[in-house]
């Protein structure tokens, strides 16, 4: 199963932990993941701005992957809602097609897919086959999943794959490592990163919301996996804080750092270092974990 | 106060004939959207029903020259639950590219421009990143060069950084 990696603007810079954990599950699940060096930005934060050069930036990207005859996997979702958003139009549209050919000097046909890693566990690889890979089950450890905006939306650019209104995508991903996947009220909220650099307080009071309700549910963590995520809950968790006078001192985990755990892999691979909330008490239980077995 | 002269009743065909604006005329004002909107949960400021509303009624100015309208986190929420298929996150896109062609920008977009002009990425992978890469066992990223300025120039984007 080969797949273009894109890892987007965030990731690299601010998500290594996210990249690390990811290429390594994706090893030890037998995803091989290809870098192109030529990926630039997806595009998102053109949307705004003037969505004509949002598309030509998809579509170069999209034709990339294109001629190595790859389909692009995400770990942003930003970033996979755009370019699978804007693929679709493309696969769909002759004529648009046609003119961002025209216009960039590329020839993209629309054959290859965008998805998100964590889709792809879910659908490629499946939950039944990832349980076969479980070595180290993190029993007793609770986790609240959050499936931000764009890995499910808009949904009729992802063939439905999950539900927004009732996703059950993640926890599925999470329960499948041994742990409990909770539900809570402000499962589906928007973590509010999209208007950070517009209203900062804004934006964290849409995070605040969340930590408000999970900060007495006794989680391990939060769920995160999209890097624009992590960045509100977990980079401006002290400024949360703050300004909704709370304590919260809760870690962010990615998605695959929690499934490369169960999956063998030792914590000192899987870039737990790099988190911001120091994890010191979760990796404690988990040698506690160990020790019992 | 709203006087008829201040209006331009065109202003929702121009909405309805730029990208992701149209399905503007379909909505019946249901407020679905609104009481969806996890912005306005927050900020009052922020109401889907009464912008659209606004564009319907011809309100180009109040508009185009709002903060408001900068204030969607393209959550998508409304979109997933309008009766009527307005498609409003992608409309609120298409009022944001109107704005910006009537020299009307939020500045937080003018530096994520430049950013994107100078590192083909917001981000810069500076020199200690990469090493930083490195250490952890990732590969060395090398970014591409005035990819995106190429293509900001073909739109004629670039222009808005003039002014």
């Amino acid at each position: 199963m080969n797949y273009a990696l894109f890892l987007g603007c965030t990731v690299p810079v601010r998500g290594m932990n996210y990249e690390l954990s990811a290429r390594k599950v994706a090893e030890r699940l037998g995803i091989k993941l290809i870098d192109i060096n030529e990926f630039s930005c997806c595009g998102f934060p053109m949307k705004a701005v003037d969505y004509e050069t949002a598309m030509l930036m998809s579509a170069r990207n999209l034709a990339l992957a294109e001629k190595e005859g790859l389909n692009i996997v995400v770990l942003c979702s930003a970033c996979g809602s755009t370019l699978t958003e804007i693929n679709k139009h493309l696969k769909e549209d002759e004529e648009l097609r046609e003119f961002v050919n025209k216009k960039l000097d590329i020839n993209y046909n629309g054959t290859i897919d965008v998805k998100h890693f964590s889709r792809v566990l879910y659908e490629e690889i499946g939950i039944q086959r990832i349980k076969d890979f479980i070595i180290e089950p993190l029993k007793g450890f609770k986790f609240a999943p959050h499936y931000g905006c764009h890995y499910l939306k808009p949904s009729e650019a992802f063939e439905h794959f999950d539900n927004p209104e009732d996703p059950v995508s993640l926890h599925k991903l999470i329960e499948v490592t041994g742990a409990e996947a909770i539900d809570y009220t402000t499962l589906k909220n928007c973590c509010g990163g999209g208007i950070l650099g517009i209203e900062e307080n804004v934006a964290l009071r849409m995070s605040g919301k969340k930590w408000k309700e999970l900060v007495n549910m006794g989680i391990d963590g939060l769920i995160s996996h999209c890097p624009f995520c992590s960045v509100m809950y977990e980079g401006n968790q002290k400024k949360i804080e703050k300004i909704e006078n709370i304590e919260i001192g809760i870690p962010v985990f990615y998605y695959p750092q929690i499934l490369g755990l169960a999956l063998g892999i030792g914590a000192n691979e899987l870039g737990f270092d790099l988190n911001r909330i120091k994890p010191k008490n979760f990796l404690e239980k988990l040698e506690g974990l160990k020790e019992k077995v | 106060m709203l006087t008829f002269e201040k209006l331009s009743p065109s202003f929702r065909f121009e909405v309805a004939s730029t990208p992701g604006g149209e399905y503007i005329t379909k909505c019946f004002a249901c407020g679905t959207c609104t009481l969806s909107c996890p912005v306005r949960e927050i900020d009052e400021r922020y109401n889907p029903r009464r912008i659209i509303h606004m564009v319907l009624l011809g309100m180009k100015e109040e508009v185009l020259k709002s903060d408001f309208i900068w204030l969607c986190t393209a959550c998508y929420t409304c979109s997933e639950r309008c009766p009527q298929g307005v498609g409003i996150t992608d409309l609120m896109n298409a009022l944001k590219n109107i704005a910006v062609k009537e020299g009307y920008v939020h500045p937080s977009y003018i530096e994520q421009m430049k950013a994107l002009i100078n590192n083909d990425a917001l981000y810069e992978i500076s020199e200690l990143e990469n090493k930083k890469r490195e250490k952890i066992g990732l590969p060395v990223i090398k970014k591409t060069k005035d990819v995106l300025k190429g293509i900001m120039d073909k739109t004629g984007i670039t222009k808005i950084l003039k002014s």
